[in-house]
């Protein structure tokens, strides 16, 4: 069963950039995409243990601040050198002006 | 304390064992909005570069053939020289990371032919790079040090002239045309992308062939003056440049401020170099791309030791710390703060920084 967790407010995150959700022991990136819509997957990149949040939304892509990977946030496929894992990805909702995560019971 | 750079020796293993491989490295405060227009991409001041860099190239070398094989050829061998064998190694390494422009096919498009004119299996290269960013001057995790300790002053001087660099690059091509990888290479090149590294060894193989061939036919070395040997007579710019980044700095540290140097350079150079003197910056922030380095330079220089002031600065400063390494390995120069510098943690460091620091 999915457990919604409210992560952030929609006005939290610029167009175009992500922020860091810590929740559980675990850590996520929350993003809100350049056409309006809001994305969730796994905080750490796959190829270190290096958060992506200190990392830059381009279009539908993050790119890993460390070695310049790239996934695409909606799917989490991995797009780019260094990385070659996909990234794990997590339902989102939007309740009023609020982000929820959707997380495994 | 003698060092072992094998990627594959004792070094290695104490490395990956004490935590210093893979660590968290020490970064200065850029607010998320700055770091953010920092890392914006865009195409247009690689574009400009380039087709400066392309026309100068294609006019020099034209010049050289022209008055082949008079010795007033020469100034635009060399100017064509440091062209191709020096600045291709700057496009190598920012295409590589990606940030040189916005476009990808754009990266992916110099990349190849930087890391063909300078010798470095592209796919081979990228992954180096990555372990160079990962574990900058670990040793035993680096292959990217440019100057181990002892230095090899024979070897560091000879690669002026491509001598050492250029051969180890073509014997790999070799080695890694007959359809085998080196063991280090597979010890930071994932098995999957090594089928690419034998594809592109033998595509240049054949290029390299060809034109050997042409100069054969020709009875002319004229063919490899354009192809393969400026990656010789070019080289000293890059390896100049290249040799101040780390050289007689720290090593086994997890802070880029104690083992990376920024130098301030005259324009020229900056072409050449891309801007890479920003060297301290681009490692805490490889993001960022080389047209905005000086920005984020103006940024974080507080935090920062203060840049050298030029390359022969810089050479007075590193050329003696080196041979003073040639007695005793342990020694570095250890670069004061600034007053608003967040400091060194010592502590974190005590092991690497030792009883020879200064
Ligand atoms: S840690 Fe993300 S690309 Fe290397």
């Amino acid at each position: 069963m999915t457990h919604w967790i409210d992560a952030c407010a929609t006005d939290d995150i610029d167009e175009e950039d992500l922020i860091r959700f810590d929740h559980g022991g675990a850590s996520y990136a929350i993003y809100h995409s350049p056409d309006g819509q809001f994305y969730a997957t796994a905080g750490h990149c796959t190829h270190e243990q290096v958060h992506l949040a200190d990392g830059l939304v381009m279009g539908h892509l993050i790119e890993c601040p460390k070695h310049n990977g790239q996934f695409d946030y909606r799917t989490g496929e991995a797009k780019r050198t260094p990385v070659c894992i996909a990234l794990k990805t997590y339902p989102v909702k939007v309740e009023g002006d609020r982000v929820l995560i959707g997380l495994g019971a | 304390m003698t060092r072992d750079y094998s990627l594959l020796g004792p070094d290695a293993r104490r490395a990956i064992e004490s935590g210093l491989a893979a660590a968290a490295w020490y970064h200065t405060d850029v607010p998320r909005k700055e770091m953010k227009a920092l890392m914006q991409r865009s195409d247009g001041p690689a574009i400009r570069d380039t087709v400066i860099l392309f026309a100068a190239m294609v006019g020099f070398a034209g010049l050289g053939i022209w008055l082949w094989p008079s010795p007033w050829s020469a100034p635009f061998w060399l100017a064509y020289g440091v062209l191709y064998g020096s600045a291709m190694d700057s496009r190598w390494h920012e295409c590589g990371h990606g940030t040189a422009f916005k476009t990808p096919w754009m990266n992916n498009a110099l990349y190849g032919v930087a890391c063909f004119m300078i010798v470095r299996n592209p796919v081979t290269w990228r992954w180096s790079h990555t372990r160079h960013h990962t574990d900058t001057y670990i040793v035993g995790r680096d292959p990217e040090i440019a100057i181990m300790r002892p230095p090899a002053f024979l070897k560091v001087i000879g690669n002026f002239l491509g001598i050492f660099d250029a051969w180890n690059g073509w014997s790999r091509m070799l080695l890694n045309a007959t359809g085998r990888i080196h063991p280090e290479e597979a010890d930071y090149v994932p098995a999957s992308e090594q089928p690419k590294v034998i594809r592109i060894a033998r595509i240049w193989t054949a290029i390299y062939a060809a034109t050997i061939a042409l100069a054969l036919a020709m009875g002319s070395i004229l063919p490899l003056m354009v192809i393969g040997l400026p990656r010789l007579y070019g080289a000293w710019h890059h390896v100049m440049t290249g040799l101040l980044q780390h050289g007689g700095l720290a090593d086994n540290v997890n802070d880029h401020r104690l083992n990376s140097r920024t130098v301030y350079i005259n324009p020229v150079s900056r072409f050449i170099y891309w801007n890479m003197n920003y060297h301290v910056e681009h490692h805490m922030f490889p993001m960022v791309p080389y047209h905005a380095l000086p920005r984020l330079h103006a940024l974080i220089r507080h935090d920062l030791p203060a840049p050298s002031p030029s390359i022969p600065a810089a050479f007075r400063e590193m050329w003696p710390a080196l041979r003073r390494q040639l007695a005793n390995e342990d020694y570095y120069l250890k670069r004061a703060l600034p007053a608003t510098a967040r400091p060194y943690r010592d502590d974190f460091h005590s092991a690497a920084l030792g009883a020879a620091a200064e």
